[in-house]
């Protein structure tokens, strides 16, 4: 059997964490629109739609991310739907990305002071008048930094669509190990590319938090 | 059932119909009632003003007039119109009519000054930015404000936010202004200021609603004064019968706490 060296694993493991940024990227903007359409239907519809949304949040803050892709990968094919490891680990990040965008983007809303709705409201703006041009511009600043530190959770959150066999870094990770017999060496590896991917991403919402927090003080 | 006590009822005089007409109005919050039966009759051109102890509904009937609160019982016309909360298209049409003036000032704090006066003209009546901003210019003019078009609302004094307030509310000609304690978030040399803008809206012919702490205000600019006690109109009439002589034991009671 070949020797790995160092360079063969990680390059084999940049080119797994390709799927892990691209599953991330779905997720995030899947989750993003979905979470979008959530948080408008919470804000518009009567109180049934705002507790039928809520459950929604609590059911996916509520179970591991784990559970939730194993439900989508075995749930949808039990319908005779052939499912592949990525339509699963899509759906199932997307849905769990967006349970937990809406709500902190729900909570953005809610920071806005009544009186801005009332005021815009006075002036016969309408629903999505008062939506996009008095409530979200304000409601965005605060919601950038929160959002951007999530983002650090999604990815992470991906490495768990290893165990519904989908190929990114952490799956690529223990096929390496279990072919080369080092895996302390090569978890070090994945660990680090997971780290060099999260970090500035975390020190961005930092940023932007001290950032925001400095206008408004 | 309303307005029991006060012995000066209407002007019998009702040239013209009012432009406000407020009719057994009830509304409660849960089991609590706050508003107990209103009848309002506002004239064209009228200056009102609402006083009495707080709680006891002055504020929340304000509101009910231009439907930021639900009332559950009686009518609420404005220039023939009755309010209807189910209507989106109802309620923009009324809030075209009726301005309304808060004691927080609510400014969107993101827009110029400039641009907060010009947001709803441009997007409710589909006014070109050009025109919106030259109206903008002549309203803030109006209030004192020419110099503040680009500034932030931050950058503003209170008395000047609500001065922009004013303007911003005017900007949609309304037929209608209504005043919730606007001097009442200001500090003490800053309250002159937005009631000259006030007096100035009253003299060219504004019909104002106003609830107000401000009495020696009150009593200079108001046609009428009604004084609400428990969520109903307790005692209504001319400033100088009402603060002059005072019927009920209770505007008597509120009369003299005031000058404690």
């Amino acid at each position: 059997m070949a020797d790995f060296s160092l360079w063969d694993i990680l390059r084999n493991l940049l080119l797994a964490l390709r799927w892990t940024v691209v599953l991330s990227l779905i997720a995030f903007i899947g989750g993003g629109i979905v979470g979008a359409l959530l948080l408008f239907l919470r804000l518009r519809g009567g109180k049934a739609i705002g507790k039928v949304v809520g459950l929604y949040v609590q059911l996916f803050q509520g179970t591991p991310l784990l559970m939730q892709l194993f439900l989508a990968y075995f749930g949808i094919a039990l319908f005779g739907i052939d499912v592949s490891a990525w339509t699963a680990a899509s759906v199932a990040l997307t849905l769990y990305t967006s349970a937990f965008l809406t709500e902190i983007w729900r909570g953005c809303v809610a920071s806005i002071p009544k009186g801005q709705w009332e005021a815009s409201g006075s002036l016969a703006l309408s629903f999505g008048e008062q939506l996009r041009h008095v409530i979200l511009p304000q409601a965005v600043k605060i919601a950038i930094a929160p959002t951007v530190g999530f983002l650090v959770q999604v990815i992470k959150g991906t490495a768990l669509a290893s165990v519904i066999g989908f190929v990114e870094l952490t799956k690529a990770g223990s096929m390496i190990s279990n072919a080369t017999f080092k895996p302390f060496v090569v978890f070090s590896c994945v660990a680090l590319l997971y780290f060099v991917l999260c970090f500035p991403v975390s020190l961005y919402a930092k940023n932007l938090e001290r950032k925001s927090h400095g206008r408004r003080a | 059932m309303a307005a029991v006590l006060e012995p000066q009822q209407q002007p019998a005089t009702s040239v013209g119909s009012p432009i406000v007409r407020i009719t057994a109005l009830r509304k409660s919050y849960g089991t609590n009632e706050v508003l107990k039966g209103i009848d309002l009759d506002v004239k064209r051109g009228e200056v009102i003003a609402i006083i009495g102890k707080s709680g006891s509904g002055k504020s929340t009937l304000l509101r009910c007039i231009n439907g930021l609160e639900v009332f559950q019982e009686g009518s609420l016309t404005v220039d023939g119109k009755p309010l209807l909360h189910e209507s989106a298209m109802a309620m923009r049409e009324l809030r075209q009519r009726v301005g309304m003036i808060f004691q927080s000032f609510n400014l969107f704090p993101h827009l110029t000054v400039g641009r907060n006066v010009m947001l709803a003209p441009t997007l409710v009546k589909k006014r070109s930015s050009l025109e919106a901003a030259s109206q903008a210019r002549k309203l803030l003019a109006r209030v004192g404000l020419a110099e503040k078009f680009d500034a932030m609302p931050d950058q503003l004094s209170g008395g000047q936010q609500q001065r922009v307030a004013i303007a911003r509310a005017l900007a949609m000609e309304p037929a209608v202004l209504l005043c919730d304690e606007i001097t009442s978030a200001l500090d003490p040399e800053l309250v002159g200021e937005v009631l000259r803008v006030v007096e100035s809206l009253a003299d060219e012919g504004m019909t104002l609603l106003m609830v107000t702490h401000e009495m020696s205000f009150a009593r200079k600019v108001s046609d009428r004064v009604i004084f609400m006690h428990q969520g109903r109109v307790h005692e209504m009439g001319p400033p100088a019968e009402l603060f002059g002589n005072p019927q009920t034991a209770e505007l008597k009671q509120f009369l003299s706490s005031l000058h404690d």
